[in-house]
């Protein structure tokens, strides 16, 4: 029941602090800012005659690109919107009436965590669709798996969502902020220089993205995510940014998965034990 | 280490104050019975069941020091949910919140958020929202920090009223001027130890400390005080004796003379608990 509460409690304060309503304002500008480019590529393409292979292939790079957006603002927006909730509320004194009453602490952390994937999930449904209906109206494109990607993008976001949770049961809201914003960073650079390796051959840089993927395996979830939504010969014939150099493995997104659940259960067992 | 073998009894249905310096180790006290802080060694027991043991928290209410809310809601929205997190139905709150909030004088900002409220509106709404479940045992830390008269003589007749009901109200206070017309008894704490206790019922007017400047004084004398005094001590040719009503002066006056002491000088002055507060506590640290 105490979970339930926390749960509803956290998702009508993202409702009426108008934190997701922000986000979506946010996110409506970058869909017509998409769909412009989207409009004004397929003008170009119907002035110079471009072949529909040819049209096929880029429109659904750019579809691509504007669900990596999508991906990127969803992360963000997961990060920033939860960085201040336990952290936050232990500084300002605000746990204590809550944290005193009769339901255990796990029941608050959980179902704040509870609470914010039920917004994100909102925010990824939405733009997710948004984007993809963007390339589906004006490009002509719709990408393979969608469903499959906006699960993956979501899994992301839960992946951000716990360790920010995690960190914010240890640390003050802006050393927690830098901690996780620094290591999504981390996965983000450890992601392109392992796609760089496609190009450059080093078996090093495939293992400094594994490796940074272990340390934060938010980036490497989008890699498959984008694996799974593009044409297969795109990605086979790296015509297209995201290149099937280095494709993720099922076992990555099950480690991704633990790796998720073993961090709630870090921060549940830290805020049982810290003092308020 | 702020607080150290600290062992107190209240007495069930009374108005408690605790009282100590600015790092006496008060609200870590308070904290470490409602399971917030968990002590570094030996237990925290309330109610008789250990202060981990969430259920019992069901029979406590609490208002913090310095009281921070979700500023998003409305009064009655958070003294919901309060009520929800102390397993309170949603059909007993409807009845029950809109009472709590004309009892903490705040029906007329029902609908503001609590963002545009000051800090004594915000004081008042967590006051009530350590009620909104009819605890049997009430924690008050600075309950009246924040308001103007006419706020203080509303939450100290919220406190009286709890009483009534039979609750236990724990009352954390530097405002000893409250402290001392609202509670039954108070604890004094320094460093982390409970050193002195006073039963404020047994002397509604307050102590009286009484010097006697004279000669001659013998211990009969002052064995045969006790029956009017709670402490008599001499020092050279001064004695101090302490006692809770004016009416036994002339028989203490008349017992130190019969006991064949001269006496140059009796000064009688009613000490307050503010004074007794500086007298226990000695001097002042700058904490």
């Amino acid at each position: 029941m105490g979970l339930w509460l926390m749960a509803g409690i956290t998702f009508r304060e993202a409702a009426r602090r108008k934190i997701l309503w922000t986000a979506l304002i946010a996110g409506a500008a970058f869909l017509a800012i998409f769909g412009v480019g989207l409009h004004l590529q397929m003008s170009e393409f119907q002035t110079r005659q471009t072949a529909p292979f040819m049209r096929y292939q880029v429109m659904s790079s750019i579809l691509l690109i504007g669900l990596y957006t999508v991906d990127l603002l969803a992360v963000v927006m997961t990060i920033l919107t939860a960085i201040d909730t336990i952290s936050g509320e232990i500084a300002s004194g605000t746990i204590h009436a809550i944290a005193m009453k009769p339901i255990a602490r796990w029941q608050i952390l959980a179902g704040k965590w509870t609470g914010f994937a039920g917004m994100v999930a909102i925010y990824v449904a939405m733009m997710f669709g948004g984007t993809i209906a963007m390339g589906s109206w004006l490009g002509g494109v719709t990408p393979q798996n969608a469903i499959r990607g906006a699960a993956l993008v979501y899994l992301e976001c839960l992946v951000a969502l716990t360790v920010t949770i995690m960190f914010g049961t240890w640390f003050s809201t802006l050393t927690n902020g830098v901690l996780v914003l620094g290591l999504h960073g981390l996965a983000f650079m450890g992601g392109w220089l392992e796609q760089m390796s496609g190009f450059t051959q080093s078996s090093k840089l495939v293992l400094v993205g594994v490796y940074t993927s272990l340390l934060m395996p938010s980036e490497t979830i989008w890699r498959r995510a984008a694996f799974e939504m593009q044409p297969p010969l795109a990605g086979s014939l790296q015509f297209t940014v995201f290149p099937d150099v280095s494709v993720p493995s099922a076992t990555m997104i099950g480690y991704a998965g633990v790796y998720m659940a073993i961090a709630l259960a870090i921060g549940i067992y830290h805020f049982q034990k810290r003092d308020l | 280490m702020a607080v150290r073998g600290l062992s107190l009894e209240v007495p069930r249905g009374a108005i408690f104050g605790f009282l100590g310096p600015n790092g006496a180790g008060k609200s870590t006290s308070i904290k470490m019975l409602l399971g917030l802080v968990r002590p570094t060694e030996g237990h925290a027991y309330v109610l008789g069941a250990p202060s981990t043991d969430v259920q019992v928290r069901r029979k406590i209410g609490f208002l913090p020091e310095d009281f921070r809310f979700y500023e998003w809601l409305t009064p009655g929205e958070l003294l919901h949910f309060h009520g929800r997190l102390c397993g309170v139905a949603a059909s007993q709150l409807r009845e029950r919140v809109p009472n709590l909030l004309e009892l903490v004088g705040l029906t007329p900002h029902r609908d503001k958020r609590l963002s545009e409220f000051s800090k004594g509106m915000l004081q008042r709404v967590g006051l009530a929202q350590a009620l909104v479940h009819e605890p049997e045992l009430i924690f008050l830390d600075e309950p009246t920090s924040g308001l103007d008269p006419m706020g203080r003589r509303l939450v100290r007749d919220v406190i009286r009223a709890q009483r009534e009901r039979g609750a236990t109200v724990f009352l954390n206070s530097h405002l000893l001027s409250e402290v001392e017309i609202t509670c039954d008894e108070v604890a004094f704490i320094k460093d982390g130890e409970v050193i002195a206790r006073r039963d404020l019922r047994q002397s509604p007017q307050g102590e009286i400390r009484v010097v006697v400047r004279g000669a001659k004084f013998s211990s009969g004398m002052i064995a045969g005080l006790k029956k009017w005094t709670a402490s008599a001590n001499i020092e050279g040719e001064q004695l101090t004796l302490t006692t809770h009503s004016t009416e036994v002066l002339p028989d203490v006056l008349r017992h130190i003379v019969a006991a064949g002491a001269d006496v140059y000088e009796f000064k009688p002055e009613r000490l307050s608990l503010e004074d007794l507060f500086v007298r226990i506590m000695g001097e002042d640290r700058g904490l």
